[in-house]
């Protein structure tokens, strides 16, 4: 066939399988290692490198600022009122969540499927999570109005005498995201140990060496160490898995329990899970592509992760393509008049502009396109494509919350929303520290596990005339 | 105690995973036991090879799961019980379908929590010294693309020139003598 043909001229493909490479060819251990650790152990600072993290740095102060006017005056300077109580607030934190959940898909599910492709991603993709959910769990925290008083959430013997309700979603909240924070930093840190122990026996200044030393506990890469390692490693996927399917099905709790149509349906927890995981690999994909271009690291995180990050987002496009279906045909077929009228509303009412938005960004325009491997493989377009999930993703999150609340039973209750200067201030402020925090993990923590990618190469191998000798 | 002064072992260096696994096969094979090997990443097979099947990791995170989830199911049962029990639109104060949630994600966390750290304590880590680190080509191998097999001179067959006699034979590329 043509096709075929084709593919095996191509370099970056595997004549074998036509498939494109995991890894680029004629890469060896020591290769590896100097590519990754140079990012990080260079004296020299890439230009670029400040010049981001001077914008990532003033967009930071910008949201300590609307934080501090916040604390200061309350939440009434964002728009939230009656009857739209949630607002920008639970919009951005179920966004911020969502984008978490690729992080563990890649580093937890993948592992547990031997899908080991993920290996040159996962590293930053956990990262992605962590500072995700760090911008996702300030939301609800500043949104309770006297976040000093946030305490409240913990089962703790107070003085008061006053202990938390938990027949509350909210409750569930608390500690489904807490877990999820947590598991996420342990299973990150784990798998960062060897690789920090490379840092700091390949580092020549002492400063790093003393830095590297302590976060990497010593490591010295003995095989019993090696065993224990990798069954904790296995043991915290298998645990991570059930988790970040319960902390967006939780999320979505907090919708479904209430009683407000358009939010209390049974599809929302697979609906949620499938939207998080879709908008979580478009941001690795936005994240992936500036920094192996940035880095050199074309021959590390190839088209091939492009490629299968591409299928994963068309699988689970679909299956929220089905979710948006399903609530069109409960909306009739429930024969409920609320139900109907809210899908009506959605799609036709004042802000109906955002629903069109949403179902332009995430079915129209990567739905159709992403079944094209030329497409897929094309790194400009994928870049793009990510850009627009995570718009449409974060407007389905507004068209849920926002055209729910403004008009529910009662008409004469029935209002508006219109987002201030604080709560954008707010949002984008979220994407700077974002990017700032992810600016300072690139520069000092290895972003690709090196562990993993020297277990992949041809070099791992062991020789079957060592494994005869070690049988008799 | 172990001695904190004199030989800590002999180390001897390999190019190759294959190398390493049947070095350290051969030496188990002839009756060596306190051993261990060094790798840059998990080389089953060398665990395999001196005699390392099992560990107790699994056992840890099974019994942090059990107890973080029953913790937080009695702690939530107590509260909403004993301590503080509100009246939610009539439901009764004992709902434990809604407390199955906070007790589920308190299974991971305390499973998740006993694998990570007690794979760090299994491992007797954090440890910042360690005598391999004074083995002048350990550093530079060890966590980059070397593979390492360290005869240790608390095994009761060890004696210094044997073990070594013993070591070149295996062909390294080096075998050198690391102290405490």
């Amino acid at each position: 066939m043509a096709t075929s043909e084709l593919r095996t001229k191509d370099p970056g493909t595997d004549p074998a399988t036509g498939e494109f490479r995991v890894i680029g060819q004629g890469q060896t251990f020591r290769s590896v290692t100097e590519k990754i650790t140079r990012i990080v152990l260079t004296p020299h600072t890439p230009l670029g490198w400040f010049g981001f993290f001077a914008v990532a740095g003033a967009g930071t102060t910008m949201l300590l600022v609307a934080l501090t006017w916040l604390f200061l005056k309350g939440v009434g300077i964002w728009a939230i009122a009656q009857p739209v109580a949630w607002g920008f607030a639970i919009i951005n934190f179920v966004w911020w969540i969502g984008i978490g959940h690729a992080g563990t898909l890649i580093s937890a599910i993948l592992l547990l499927f031997k899908q080991q492709w993920r290996n040159s991603i996962n590293r930053f993709a956990e990262a992605m999570t962590i500072f995700a959910v760090v911008c996702a769990a300030m939301f609800p925290v500043i949104h309770v109005g006297r976040p000093w008083l946030g305490y409240w959430l913990l089962p703790l013997p107070l003085t008061m005498d006053v202990w938390p309700q938990f027949r509350s979603p909210l409750m569930w909240d608390t500690f489904a995201v807490s877990t999820y924070a947590t598991i996420s930093v342990v299973f990150w840190y784990i798998g960062m140990i060897p690789d920090l122990g490379t840092l700091r026996d390949r580092s020549e200044s002492k400063l790093a060496q003393y830095f590297y030393g302590m976060l990497s506990m010593g490591w010295r890469g003995s095989v019993r160490h090696w065993m224990r390692y990798e069954t904790a490693s296995l043991l915290l996927s298998g645990l991570a898995t059930p988790l970040v399917l319960s902390v967006h099905t939780v999320i979505s709790f907090d919708f479904a329990v209430a009683v407000l149509p358009g939010w209390h349906t049974t599809i929302f927890p697979p609906y949620f899970v499938a939207g998080a995981i879709y908008s979580g690999f478009a941001m690795v994909l936005t994240l992936a592509i500036p920094l192996r271009k940035f880095y050199g690291l074309e021959q590390l995180v190839t088209e091939r992760h492009i490629d299968n990050m591409g299928k994963v987002m068309l699988a689970t496009g679909f299956i929220v393509a089905y979710g948006y279906a399903m609530e069109a045909f409960m909306a009739w077929y429930s024969a409920d008049h609320w139900e109907a009228f809210t899908f009506w509303n959605r799609a036709f009412g004042p802000m109906g502009w955002s629903y069109w938005v949403l179902i332009t960004c995430n079915l129209a325009i990567p739905l159709t396109t992403l079944w094209s491997r030329k497409l897929r493989t094309s790194i400009a377009f994928m870049f793009f494509i990510s850009i627009i999930v995570n718009t449409g993703m974060w407007f389905e999150r507004f068209v849920i919350i926002v055209t729910s609340l403004t008009r529910d039973f009662l008409p004469s209750s029935w209002g508006t929303y219109r987002a201030t200067k604080w709560d954008y201030m707010t949002y984008f402020g979220t994407i700077a520290l974002f990017t700032f925090l992810f600016l300072l993990f690139v520069r000092l923590l290895p972003m690709i596990p090196m562990s993993e990618i020297r277990s992949m190469l041809p070099g791992a191998k062991i020789k079957p005339k060592a494994a005869v000798e070690a049988g008799d | 105690m172990p001695p904190r002064e004199g030989t800590y072992g002999l180390l001897a260096e390999f190019d190759t995973p294959s190398d390493l696994v049947r070095a350290a096969s051969r030496a188990y094979q002839d009756g060596w036991r306190r051993m261990d090997c060094y790798t840059p990443y998990a080389v089953e097979e060398a665990a395999e090879a001196i005699g390392f099947h099992r560990n107790k990791v699994p056992l840890l995170t099974l019994l942090g799961g059990l107890i973080g989830g029953a913790a937080m199911f009695a702690l939530e049962t107590w509260i909403s019980v004993v301590a503080f029990p509100l009246n939610i639109a009539g439901r009764p104060t004992y709902s434990w379908p809604a407390f199955l949630v906070p007790a589920y994600e308190w299974t991971i966390l305390w499973a998740g929590l006993s694998a990570g750290f007690g794979m760090l304590a299994l491992n007797g880590l954090p440890s910042l010294y360690h005598p391999l680190f004074n083995a002048p080509n350990f550093r530079d191998g060890a966590t980059t693309d070397k593979f390492f097999l360290c005869l240790e001179a608390l095994d009761p067959k060890f004696d210094l020139t044997e073990a070594k006699a013993y070591l070149e034979s295996l062909q390294p590329v080096s075998v050198v003598e690391v102290e405490y």
